[in-house]
């Protein structure tokens, strides 16, 4: 880490974007993560994924659990609410904020210490429920605050620092959030940035639970041979099924591809996510189909990435409980409290 | 034989098996001696089951309000096979047992100095009703027929309560009006009647309405302005919410669109109901969760960090029988400890108690408020028995000017202006900071919430200076509460007495029927109710003004003595604990045979025993 904090001046010609922010001021405190650290390039593709997107940072709300990836939701977006919950249990406040105010954008941070272990119950139900959100875990396949314990989406037979053989089978949060319901289902490399930042932006943009699962390597505890979670392991076997690029609303189209080169998935809010495929025979609408692609591909080792499934017609919890389009925290008693007479109702009622 | 002769006031158990559609039955016999202008305080004594374990539903009737249990049984309705010989050994003698004789039942298994009365209540209603379900449901309907001319109850009552039940829905009304009947006229013609207790018109019953605390406690959720509800069924809490919703299907749905101006949410578990709750808290919603002892203990960790990172948070709490799962349809109070000092670290949390379903109404509402303004966890500690038994109480009353208070939120224009904005900062004097919600303004006022220590700009901090500034502020925010929360109740005894007694929620009743007691023996008390902790200055004087205080609660280790131990630092020999812990309600007997006991025993020992010791 540094210490040595950025100076809060801009530079007069850094470029604006059409909210009118600059994407400095998407950025958040001096992460104090190791240098190198995958979550640090994962912070760098969140902030240039919310300046790209033209959101209003004190629009967003960022909520994380314990540990090294629930520490950075202070390392970005610094006009953002922030909430450093309580370990494994993000996807529970987070769900309870959105019921308070539909309007604010949420963007979950979790690890898989965070996610797949201690809070494994929270992230599966989260998933179910469809809370609107972009839930994205920094995945490591490790403990780093409490210094290289396995973690549970380390795989089996992966090797630890000290030299331990991983005896347990992984969780696989993607599978998971397939399986359970996910709308918007994605996995990404910290190193690869080109891929990360439309990811974060589909996955802000969409109308229901969206998950990516990003690996990203721990380089104090994770990084060394025998480890399936390093760089150079997930450099070697990383195994894209698309290219991706995310067209704003009614942004205009510019660039001609041949037919069966691209897929255009429309969004609920109208925002387009283009696939370049690189898999001819990879559909990111079929649900069943990516749960078997992945299957298939994770046995031969690979590690899939990109958008592996999107829902365009997503709904959420908010749509399931048929809340009202105002902010429930913005209601008072006109609208909650039903008044003496009803009371006096309610008592006749009782007598 | 002697013969148990009371009016208006006597009390009356029915034997049943659950899921027999007894209570139903039960609780109309309970409305219709209301109407008779006579109170009745009934109780559910239920198993954890669902259909085929014994219940017991026992009903007192008291024509001087007293609500509280009074021990024994004059009268029996044995209607389980199962429990016969205990159901009939708990009839006081010169009582009434009141039994289904289609099957014959040996005469040993009878009592010969009570009083029995056999009814073919079986063979009656199959000869009446042919659906095996009917046969069921209307036997309970025919032996409340029969025990209205028992007990002198007029038929016309039962039938207006039909009709007002069975609006629009004749076939019901005019089956249950015939089986009433069926009752009353086997009654009439073979039976001598009434019996020795009975019930007279009376006015006692006034302008009070019966009903449930956990309805009640949903109803002041929903006045209170709650938005949020997120729980994890557990008994005996599960009818909180589940009343919300029904009172959110009525009150909170948008006529013009349709759209639900709340949100429930069943959630996966009690970390989650919780973390949500504290989660909307954060983002400026009004939240709730119900639960019980277990729920709370998987809660703990969520609360130190609502207590620590200042949220807003309103746990009902109907406590159970402890620990563990403990007896889960069984009443204590014993969840005091584990609440008010919830989670690890240096941690105090406001606790409410309210007495019946009218308070529940209150201290929810309240607790909404409260949460708000101290910016922390509020418990309101009910309990089964004021949750799950419908009570004769004060109706729910709303003053329609009455506003939320939201404590203190710093608006987007205040920001603009300047304002300071220190999250964990006391500008106040009073411990309590200044909070925004997510979103307000677009430079100013973000803050980062933690679990962790932080500066009073929330700034993360493992300063020490910084950390005691913290924990010195919420102590000072804590002696606030005190004076905000609901304030204790004093009865003055009629003469000056050296002795005190202090005692809280659904012991209430009982208590109140214990002093009358003792009063009338002369032995005089001073009574306090508590109604919140932090305790306020007035009971710290209320100890200090008396030699000697019985502290009487629901549970083993008298955990409400040992928090006024701990708070006010009295000597704990002032303070005698009167503990009763056994599953069911405490009862007037109890409190006054072991108050009486400790004066008499105390004063024995200072010289001769009294006369009324010996006799005792």
């Amino acid at each position: 880490m540094t210490y040595i904090a950025k100076p809060k001046l801009h530079h007069p010609t850094l470029t604006t974007n059409k909210v009118g922010y600059t994407r400095r001021d998407y950025e958040g405190r001096i992460s104090t993560l190791c240098a190198g650290c995958g979550h640090d390039s994962i912070s760098a593709a969140i902030i240039q994924a919310c300046w790209e997107l033209d959101i209003e940072p004190h629009r967003v709300a960022k909520l994380s659990g314990i540990g090294c990836s629930s520490k950075t939701p202070d390392y970005f977006l610094g006009a953002s609410h922030g909430f450093n919950t309580v370990h494994g249990r993000m996807p529970s406040v987070l769900t309870g904020a959105s019921l308070a105010n539909r309007d604010l954008l949420y963007l979950g941070v979790s690890g898989d210490g965070d996610s797949a272990s201690i809070g494994l119950g929270q992230f599966a139900n989260a998933m179910r429920r469809g809370v609107r959100m972009a839930y994205i875990v920094e995945n490591n396949g490790v403990y780093g605050l409490t210094k290289g314990q396995f973690s549970a989406t380390a795989d089996r037979g992966s090797k630890s620092k000290k030299g331990v053989i991983n005896s347990d089978s992984p969780v696989d949060l993607v599978g998971i959030a397939l399986q359970l319901g996910a709308t918007f289902v994605a996995r990404s490399f910290s190193g690869d940035k080109a891929q990360l930042v439309p990811l974060i932006k589909g996955a802000m943009a969409h109308g229901g639970a969206a998950f990516i699962d990003v690996i990203s390597p721990c380089v104090t505890f994770n990084n060394h041979g025998g480890s399936t979670k390093s760089y150079d392991y997930v450099r070697q076997h990383n195994e894209a099924v698309s290219r991706i690029d995310f067209m704003p609303v009614r942004s205009e189209i510019t660039t001609e591809y041949a037919p069966g080169e691209v897929v255009d998935v429309p969004q609920h809010d109208g925002s387009i996510l283009r696939l370049r495929k690189l898999h001819d025979d990879y559909d990111p609408t079929d649900r069943y189909a990516a749960m078997s692609y992945m299957n298939e591909h994770q046995s031969r080792g690979e590690v899939v990435t990109g958008l592996l499934y999107l829902d365009p017609l997503a709904t959420d919890l908010h749509t399931a409980l048929n809340t009202t389009h105002r902010p429930l925290n913005t209601l008072g008693r006109a609208e909650l409290c039903p008044g003496v007479a009803a009371l006096e109702k309610i008592n006749a009622s009782l007598r | 034989m002697n013969r148990i002769e009371a009016i208006n006031d006597f009390v009356i158990k029915f034997a049943n098996v659950n899921g027999s559609g007894s209570a139903s039955a039960n609780e109309l016999f309970s409305k219709a001696v209301m109407r008779m202008g006579v109170p009745v305080s009934p109780r559910n004594i239920f198993p954890s089951n669902i259909q085929g374990m014994p219940t017991w539903y026992e009903a007192r009737v008291c024509e001087k309000g007293y609500h509280g249990r009074r021990g024994g049984v004059d009268m029996m309705v044995a209607m389980n096979p199962q429990t016969w010989d205990a159901d009939i050994a708990e009839i006081e003698p010169g009582g009434y047992l009141f039994y289904d004789s289609t099957r014959p039942i040996p005469e040993s298994r009878f009592r010969k100095d009570v009083h029995t009365i056999g009814m073919p209540l079986t063979e009656i209603s199959n000869a009446a009703y042919t659906d095996p379900r009917q046969r069921q449901l209307f036997k309970n309907i025919i032996y409340v027929g029969a025990l209205s001319v028992l007990l002198d109850v007029d038929a016309d009552v039962f039938e207006r309560l039909f009709a007002e039940q069975y609006k629009g829905k004749e076939r019901l009304l005019a089956s249950n009006i015939q089986a009433l009947h069926l009752g009353r006229n086997f009654v009439q013609e073979n039976l001598s009647y009434p019996l020795g207790i009975r019930v007279r018109r009376s006015d006692m019953v006034g302008d009070q309405i019966f009903t449930d605390g956990n309805s009640a406690a949903a109803l002041g959720c929903i006045y209170g302005g709650a938005t949020v509800a997120a729980w994890y069924p557990i008994t005996p809490s599960s009818s909180i919410p589940e009343a919300f919703q029904k009172y959110c299907d009525k009150y909170r749905v948008d006529p013009a669109t349709g759209q639900h101006n709340y949100a429930i949410v069943q959630a996966e578990d009690e970390l989650a109901s919780i973390g949500m709750v504290v989660g909307a808290g954060w983002n400026g919603a009004r939240a709730f969760t119900a639960t019980s002892g277990p729920g709370v203990s998987l809660m703990t960790e969520f609360i130190g960090l609502a207590y620590f990172a200042e949220i807003p948070v309103t746990i009902i709490n109907v406590q159970r029988g402890g620990p563990s799962t403990g007896m889960p349809t069984r009443t204590q109070q014993s969840d005091l400890l584990s609440c008010a000092y919830a989670s690890h670290g240096d941690t105090k949390h406001v606790l409410l108690f309210p007495q019946d379903p009218h308070e529940c109404f209150e201290h929810s509402a309240a607790a909404l408020d409260l949460a708000d303004r101290l910016q922390t966890p509020i418990f309101v500690m009910t309990d089964l028995d004021i949750g799950m038994n419908q009570r004769l109480c004060k109706p729910f009353s709303w003053d329609g000017a009455r506003d939320y208070d939201r404590g203190k939120v710093m608006t987007a224009e205040e920001l603009e202006a300047g304002k300071d904005f220190g999250r964990y900062k006391d500008v106040d004097g009073d411990g309590i900071p200044w909070r925004t919600y997510p979103g307000t303004h677009p430079t100013k006022g973000s803050f980062f919430t933690r679990g962790t220590t932080r500066n009073p700009y929330a700034q993360y901090s493992e300063r020490g200076p910084d950390y005691i500034y913290n924990m010195e502020r919420l102590l000072r925010k804590f002696r606030t509460a005190a004076d905000l929360v609901p304030q204790p109740v004093l009865r003055e005894a009629t003469e000056a007495t050296p002795f005190g007694v202090i005692y809280f929620g659904s012991t209430t009743p009982a208590m109140r029927e214990a002093l009358d007691v003792l009063e009338a023996e002369g032995l005089h008390l001073d009574a306090l109710r508590l109604r919140a902790f932090p305790f306020p200055d007035s009971v710290s004087e209320f100890i200090a003004g008396h030699e000697k205080v019985f502290v009487v609660e629901q549970n083993r280790d008298a955990q409400m003595r040992s928090m006024l131990v701990n708070e006010l630092g009295f000597d704990p020999a002032r303070l005698v604990p009167v503990l009763h812990y056994d599953g069911t309600p405490i009862t007037a007997r109890f409190i006054a045979k072991a108050i009486r006991e400790n004066v008499e025993v105390v004063s024995g020992a200072a010289g001769a025993p009294t006369a009324q010791k010996e006799t005792a």
